[in-house]
């Protein structure tokens, strides 16, 4: 392998890399405060590809993105609202079969308006131009997404450790009750959680179908597993962890289907998580957990 | 006295059931959507039976069934594609030799064996299933809720991308799929495994393990205090539940002749939790009844929903194909949200039920003691 060829794979790895680490940063949010995995987050993911598409029909770009920006913050608040919300007392399992329900109902809601058949993604221009660096060349989107992966992760840092309804947050996830009885509005900083997720994934999802060009109703399922997995890498709970959890995941995909593998390479990211939960189960960055009756 | 009477309605009730079957079987092609409405429905409700016994009595939330469901297909449909048939099944790549081996060798075996032969590929399913899940039990079962789910989702994805990968062609036929399953005897047939099956479950529910996995779901920090070891029982559930599972997922595959690897996705298995959750996790009676009143929703009375419809000159307004998939997801909602019991709770259904409550007008309301 040419190391031209080395360094086009290792952008395409890095460029999906960082569409991963934005997704993922929604679960790991979501499951630091609620202890919830969001199984509906990859299909809030899939829905933002097709608020881009209406969007974009009798829109410019530079209106289109704020517009599907918000609409996905609004599906994500009104999920939770709905969904979640009036679960809090219940026992896990149910908050997580409402979460399976959730993504059940916007896949089939989705097969049911836009049908089941993939649908062109429209192109922003500005984001498809061509770049050439040495013999290496890549559209704009490409470099872009791990710049803006990794400022929007930087933000984030910044908003949980030096702002009040981040410090909320960390109370929150680290005791529910006790940060109760603080007089943490809890319910505003779940929302908060969710509206923070909805719009890293429709960023995440902006940059991801740019690269893949087409949106159908079950676009969001494997890529929603598939950063969950990286959220747990890198140690759920921690935003800095799902970013590099979501760039591993990505690369090693690449270089899977950049080897000819590209039938096992679901599978390798499934495989890794098993062996992760085995050895690791706090990921790279996570905290120690223990046991209390 | 009540012992006797109760037995008696229910040997009166499976003859009744097994009397209607025999009829429906003779009346098949009148009757094409009820027949394999509730042929497909009794599958699912061996699946939806077998994930109860680890989501509702042991407390494992695992989403694995897909998984072992094609384990035991893939299996039991290789096992049993038909020798004259098999060359143009796998027509792309061709066949291994050690199954084509196995199939002669079958073909010259005793009458009897090849009588026997169907029933002893679900249960050969089955083990390959159990034998997968010991194996992955093992490691995995030490995960604590949402992290089980994950993973045993993850596995469910490995063995579907691993069955359609290329490598495998010459045993899975790869991405093509398996085709031209043998049909397994008449819906009476498929009815007496689903009951065989489900009544194994509900005795290991009332033995002492049974009792065990409800102590794990209750609380594994007591009930491991109390001398149960975590492991063993947890593992056991979890292999029983998969080779029930796979028994189903074989059944499925005799049910639809022609399975490939996208039968078996993500959706297969919530296809199954929403069945429990609907029927009451914790319920082998909810989980049986929900599976029957599911399938045929969704199969057959519902369809409606899926077809335009105009009345006069008024065009009813949604009804358009896929309406009726969303229907169902709200439904699974609501049920989600404000009806977490599901149909059954924890309750089992029980003759008393209808004496209880006689009883109970008559003495002043008293009596209902559960």
């Amino acid at each position: 392998m040419s190391l031209t060829t080395l360094m086009q794979h290792f952008l395409t790895g890095i460029s999906l890399g960082g569409a991963y680490a934005l997704i993922a940063i929604g679960y790991t949010m979501v499951y630091g405060i609620l202890r919830l995995i969001n199984f509906a987050h990859g299909d809030i993911f899939m829905m933002a590809g097709y608020f881009m598409i209406f969007a974009m029909s009798s829109l410019p770009w530079e209106i289109s993105i704020p517009i599907v920006i918000a609409a996905t913050i609004l599906l994500g608040f009104a999920i939770e609202r709905t969904a979640y919300a009036p679960l809090r007392t219940a026992p896990r399992m149910s908050v997580m079969i409402s979460a399976i329900g959730v993504s059940y109902l916007l896949q089939n809601l989705a097969t049911y308006l836009f049908s089941a058949l993939p649908r062109p993604y429209p192109e922003i221009p500005f984001l498809k131009r061509i770049f050439q660096i040495g013999s290496v060349s890549a559209s704009l989107v490409t470099f872009l997404t791990p710049v803006v992966a990794i400022l929007l992760v930087w933000g984030l840092t910044q908003l949980i450790n030096h702002t009040k309804v981040g410090m909320a947050m960390r109370a929150v996830s680290k005791d529910f009750e006790t940060s109760k009885l603080m007089g943490i509005k809890i319910n505003t900083v779940i929302s908060v959680t969710f509206v923070i997720g909805s719009a890293l994934a429709a960023v995440g999802s902006i940059l991801y179908f740019t690269d893949r060009m087409s949106v159908n109703p079950f676009s969001g399922t494997l890529p929603g597993l598939k950063c969950f997995v990286a959220a747990v890498l890198g140690g759920i709970g921690s935003v800095p962890g799902a970013m590099v959890g979501g760039f591993v995941i990505g690369m090693f995909e690449t270089a899977l289907v950049a080897a000819g593998e590209s039938t096992f390479s679901d599978a390798f990211t499934f495989a890794l998580l098993i062996v992760m939960l085995l050895f690791r189960p706090t990921g790279l960055f996570g905290e120690k957990t223990t046991d209390k009756v | 006295m009540k012992k006797t009477r109760n037995l008696i309605l229910s040997l009166i009730t499976a003859a009744l059931l097994v009397y209607g079957l025999t009829v429906l079987e003779a009346h098949r092609f009148q009757q094409g959507m009820l027949y394999s409405v509730m042929q497909k429905s009794a599958i699912l409700a061996i699946a939806a039976v077998s994930m109860n016994l680890l989501n509702g009595f042991t407390g494992l939330f695992s989403l694995g069934q897909a998984g072992f469901m094609a384990l035991g297909a893939y299996t039991t449909a290789i096992l049993t594609i038909p020798t004259g048939k098999i060359t143009g099944v796998y027509y792309m790549d061709g066949i291994s030799s050690g199954i084509i081996a196995f199939k002669t060798f079958l073909d010259g075996a005793p009458g009897w064996l090849q009588t026997a032969y169907p029933f002893l590929a679900l249960i050969a399913g089955g083990l390959v299933a159990a034998g997968f899940a010991a194996l992955i039990g093992m490691p995995i079962l030490r995960l604590k809720s949402d992290y089980l789910a994950i993973a045993t989702l993850g596995f469910s994805e490995i063995v579907r991308a691993v069955i359609a990968s290329p490598e495998l062609n010459t045993v899975t036929n790869g991405s093509y799929g398996l085709k031209s399953i043998p049909k397994l005897g008449s819906i009476v047939t498929t009815f007496l495994i689903a009951a065989a099956c489900i009544s194994t479950i509900v005795l290991l529910i009332k033995s002492s393990y049974g009792r065990a996995f409800k102590a794990i779901r209750e609380d594994e920090i007591a009930a491991e205090a109390m001398g149960i070891n975590l492991m063993k029982h947890k593992n056991l559930a979890f292999v029983i539940s998969s080779f029930f599972t796979a028994i189903a997922g074989g059944m499925l595959a005799m049910f639809m002749q022609s399975i490939d690897s996208s039968t078996f996705k993500i959706s297969m298995t919530y296809d199954i939790l929403l069945i429990v959750v609907i029927g009451g996790i914790g319920s082998v009676t909810g989980s049986v009844l929900s599976a029957f009143l599911v399938t045929a929703a969704k199969e057959w009375w519902l369809r409606f929903f899926d077809t335009p419809l105009t009345i006069g000159t008024f065009q009813v307004p949604l009804l358009r194909t896929g309406f009726r998939m969303v229907v169902f997801s709200v439904l699974l909602m609501v049920v989600v949200l404000f009806y977490r019991r599901g149909l059954m709770g924890t309750n089992e259904f029980s003759w008393d039920f209808f004496w209880k409550k006689r009883g109970a007008a008559a003495t002043g309301g008293v009596g209902r003691d559960k």
